[in-house]
Parts: structure tokens; sequence; C-alpha cells
């Protein structure tokens, strides 16, 4: 196995996730209609309600359509992450994983490859969404939408490998939907998508704590900052910490000789 | 009737050796003590009812997940020692369709050229050749969805021969298919194991894909009652064909189908 295969089967590899994407224009449009939902009915009505002071990286007051936008952009990669793991779980269910996972290349880079592929269609979705917000009006200082760049990924990475160690313990494709619901909304309420974690803490001590030790806040945390070209030190720490942790136990639960794949296949592949 | 499959002739190294393979699912035995050797050029039937043990056989052949017990060596590598390296030289065509349905013919094969590390243009070649053999050179630009069950099999075993394999495994490919498109798919198995020396694993449990000269692999409740030529087999047991043999070395004779 030469560098050269590797190079060729991780461009195949996230070619095919890009294929895949163009063929579901009605994935793409649920991922641009769904945040905007938010950005333009939610955030329009919590506007005049809802006050948010100055605290970094604004250095100004700012609308509320401006505070929720990484929230936003964080949810996008957030569903993203969890249609990729669907389509992981549909894969294995028609059996294409098994192509993928037959082939003479190291698993950790296969899911490696596909997690990036994944991102890739996450960024595309991100980018589509800023610039329909432009037009509403949410503007970001113009480097933002290049230092941005770094910290979707990085949070695109630890979304879909949270979605691919999800995938690997889900037995039938019909108990996905749920799973989604599971982890998408509690993840996204309990964080500082929506209102600054200080005003979390004033509503309930309790929910602030869930907040804390909740890794969708730090991902929002560090696109907000990356959005003014600046870094939460802290943010990116626990969010790379996080993407490693999560691949490592994906590559783990897909590993032929540990992982759940074979107790699964007991049912099915004593045939 | 413990044979080894070389028929008296020069002793080939084999493309896939299998020896003392046993699994279990948690109290389940699915396989005991399996070995077995496929040699270059030559088709090895394996033949079993339903829950026999070959998927579960397969899917420790291409490492879906490792054998505990045992060993399994691929062109003389084993994956449990080497990793997937071992898969290198392994064309496999599963039971279930694996084809992207949203993708065409060509996406599909390009797909799978890359992750063999095929260059495009040598890819393209090849994927022109096999569909070509195939006769399904005229379909490469169409979507998989909209593709017949046979041509779907077809493209599957094109693209499972596109890195020239040495080891081609087939876990029932026919399934479902009509009977002229059963018979052309065993026809071309045959000649490419002849014509490309591939060795070939076949499992199924229809007996008229089987030719009397192909090797032939029974395996019952997880262990391989009958071993040896297909014509071998038959005699031995004293059956009239290949369906009475596989009753009496069975007692299942309703799994299997003379389709």
């Amino acid at each position: 196995m030469s560098a050269i295969h590797l190079a060729r089967a991780f461009n195949g590899i996230v070619s095919r996730e890009m294929f895949r994407f163009l063929q579901q224009r009605e994935r793409f449009l649920a991922a641009l209609v769904r945040p905007l939902i938010w950005l333009v009915v939610f955030a329009a009505g919590f506007r005049a309600a809802l006050g948010v002071n100055i605290q970094p990286p604004y250095e100004t007051y700012i609308t509320y359509q401006v505070y929720i936008t990484p929230g936003l952009l964080a949810m996008i990669q957030l569903f993203n992450g969890m249609q990729s793991s669907l389509s992981m779980v549909y894969d294995r269910e028609m059996g294409s994983m098994r192509v993928l996972l037959t082939t003479p290349l190291p698993r950790w880079f296969l899911l490696f490859s596909r997690l990036f592929g994944s991102v890739i269609v996450s960024l595309f979705q991100v980018y589509a969404f800023l610039g329909v917000a432009y037009l509403f009006g949410v503007e970001m200082p113009p480097i933002g939408y290049l230092t941005v760049m770094p910290a979707l990924i990085l949070a695109g990475m630890m979304f879909g490998a949270l979605g691919m160690l999800i995938s690997s313990t889900i037995k039938q494709l019909e108990n996905f939907a749920g799973v989604m619901n599971f982890v998408i909304f509690p993840m996204f309420f309990a964080s500082s998508a929506l209102y600054p974690l200080w005003k979390m803490k004033e509503g309930s001590e309790i929910l602030y704590e869930i907040c804390i030790w909740n890794p969708f806040t730090y991902a929002v945390e560090l696109i907000r900052f990356a959005l003014y070209a600046q870094v939460n030190w802290q943010a990116l720490g626990i969010v790379a910490g996080c993407a490693l942790v999560f691949l490592a136990l994906s590559v783990w639960a897909y590993d032929p000789s540990r992982g759940i794949q074979q107790r699964k296949a007991g049912a099915g592949a004593a045939a | 009737m413990q044979k080894d499959l070389t028929h008296g002739e020069p002793v080939k190294q084999p493309v896939l050796l299998v020896e003392g393979v046993s699994y279990y699912y948690g109290e389940k035995q699915a396989l005991d003590d399996v070995s077995f050797k496929v040699y270059p050029g030559r088709v090895t039937a394996l033949l079993g009812p339903n829950g026999a043990g070959k998927t579960t056989l397969f899917s420790l052949i291409t490492r879906l997940f490792d054998a505990p017990t045992g060993n399994i060596e691929i062109d003389g590598l084993s994956p449990s020692k080497v990793g997937s390296r071992a898969l290198g030289p392994l064309g496999v065509v599963f039971q279930q369709p694996t084809l992207d349905l949203d993708l065409t013919v060509r996406q599909n094969l390009r797909y799978f050229a890359s992750l063999r590390g095929l260059k495009r243009k040598e890819a393209d070649e090849r994927m022109a050749r096999a569909l070509d053999a195939l006769d399904m050179k005229e379909r490469i630009g169409e979507k998989v969805r909209s593709l017949n069950g046979g041509h779907r099999r077809r493209v599957e075993i094109a693209r499972a021969i596109l890195h020239d394999p040495s080891l081609l495994l087939l876990d029932e490919p026919t399934i479902g298919l009509d009977n002229p498109t059963r018979m052309a798919i065993v026809a071309h198995i045959h000649n490419l194991a002849r014509e490309s020396n591939i060795g070939v694993l076949w499992a199924t449990h229809l007996f008229d894909e089987i030719e009397p000269e192909d090797d032939l692999l029974v395996l019952n409740r997880g262990r391989i009652v009958a071993r040896g030529l297909a014509k071998a087999v038959v005699a031995e047991t004293g059956a009239k064909d290949l369906g009475d043999a596989f009753k009496r070395l069975t007692d299942t004779a309703e799994e299997g189908v003379a389709a």
C-alpha cells in the first residue's frame, strides 16, 4: 500500500460523498431551510425580547440574529454529521459498507476518509447558509468567512465522528430517527447556541451545568470566535479532544477483532 | 471424505488456505474446525443449506470480523497477522447487492478502482474490458437504479475483477435471478477462472450451478462433511446426482434447490 494508493482512495471516498450529496437536492434544501427558519422566524421574534450584552468576541452590541448564527452553523454540521451516520447505517444495511471494509486499506483510514468527505459536504451547506443569511442582513467581518473554515472543519469532524460512533451502535435503520432526535435537539438546546451561558445560569443552574458539559457548546463558541478571526483556546481544546475520542471509539467499534460489528452480525451472519 | 483438492496434478500454491477455523456467536457454534484450500484456475463450490455457516465463513475470509481460532491465508498472507493488506488479491461479490443505486455504473466502478489504488486511465480501460465481457459496456453511463437485478449482478462481477484478483469470492451471487441470467453468470465465472487463472470460491445452494469438474465442499451445520471433485462426491455417496448426494450428506433435501 503506497501513499499514492492512499491518496487515490481518499479522493475516491470524498468524491463519492460529494456525488451522493449532489444527487440529494432535498437534503441540501433542508440543510438551508431548517436554520433559515430559526434565523428569520425565531430570531426575529426574540430580537426584541432578548438583549445580548457585549461579550467576547463581540466588541459592540449585536443583533440576536448575529448571536445565533454560529449556533445555526453548528446545527447544520450536527445535522450533517447525523445524516452521514444515517447513510453509514444505510450503507451497512444495503451492503455497500462491506465494499469499503474489504479493501486492503487500514480501517481507521477508511473511516477517517469517509468522515472527511462528510465534513466537506457540511462546508458547502454552511457557506450556502452564510450567503443566504447575508441577504437577510447577517454580516460577519469579511475575514471571518475565511478564518471560520478551520473551526468548521474541526467541529464537523467532531460531529461526524460522533455520528459514526452512534452508527456503530444502531442495529436497524428504522431506529435511527429516534436516536437522531434524542441527540440533536438536546445538544442544540442545552448549549450556548440560543442564549449566552450567563443568561442560562440566571435561568437554571442545572441547565447551565449541562451546557458546560455539552461539547456542542464548545463547537458553537469555537465557530463564534473564529467568525471574528479569534481563537477560543478552551473551545479548541475541547472540540479537538472530543473529535479524537469519538473517532478513536468509532475505529474501535468498527475493528474486526474487537468491535461491535461482529456482535451485531451474530443474528444475520450465522447463515 | 477428507481429501486434498489437487487431483494428482502438480501441487500449486493455494490462493486461499483455511485451516482449523471455528467460530461462535455467543454459545452458538457457527463453524467447527473448517479447513480447505482453493487453487488458482479452479472453481470451488461451497454447497450448504441455509444456516450452514457459508456467510460466516465469507465474513471471516473478508475480515469483516477476525477468526479467533485457526488460520486464514490469502495468497500466503494472513489477514489476522498483516491486517487488511492481505485483502489485496481478493475480489468479492456479496450475497447482498452492494452497488450505490444513485450513482452510475461508471461512478460505482471508478469508486471501487480508487479504493484499489488504480489510476483513472487504467481503471477506465479495465472497466471497458470487464463490462464488455459481460455485455454491459453500453450501460456504463446509466444509474444503477435503472438496471435490473441481473445487470446489477454483472456490474458487481465486473467490479470484483477490476483489480485482477487472484481469488474471487462469490456469496450466492445468483439469488433472485432468472434461469438464463444465472446460467450466463455461471458460464462466465467458469471461463474467467480458466482463462485468468483465478481461484474462485462460490457459495451456493443451487446444484445446477456446480459443474462435475468443479471442486466441491459440502458444509453442514458449520462442518465440512464432504470434499473432492463434484462428480467424485456424487460417485462416492452412491447417489444418482448432486442433489441426491447433498440429501444423503445433510439430510436436508428441501434446503437445496435444483433450480
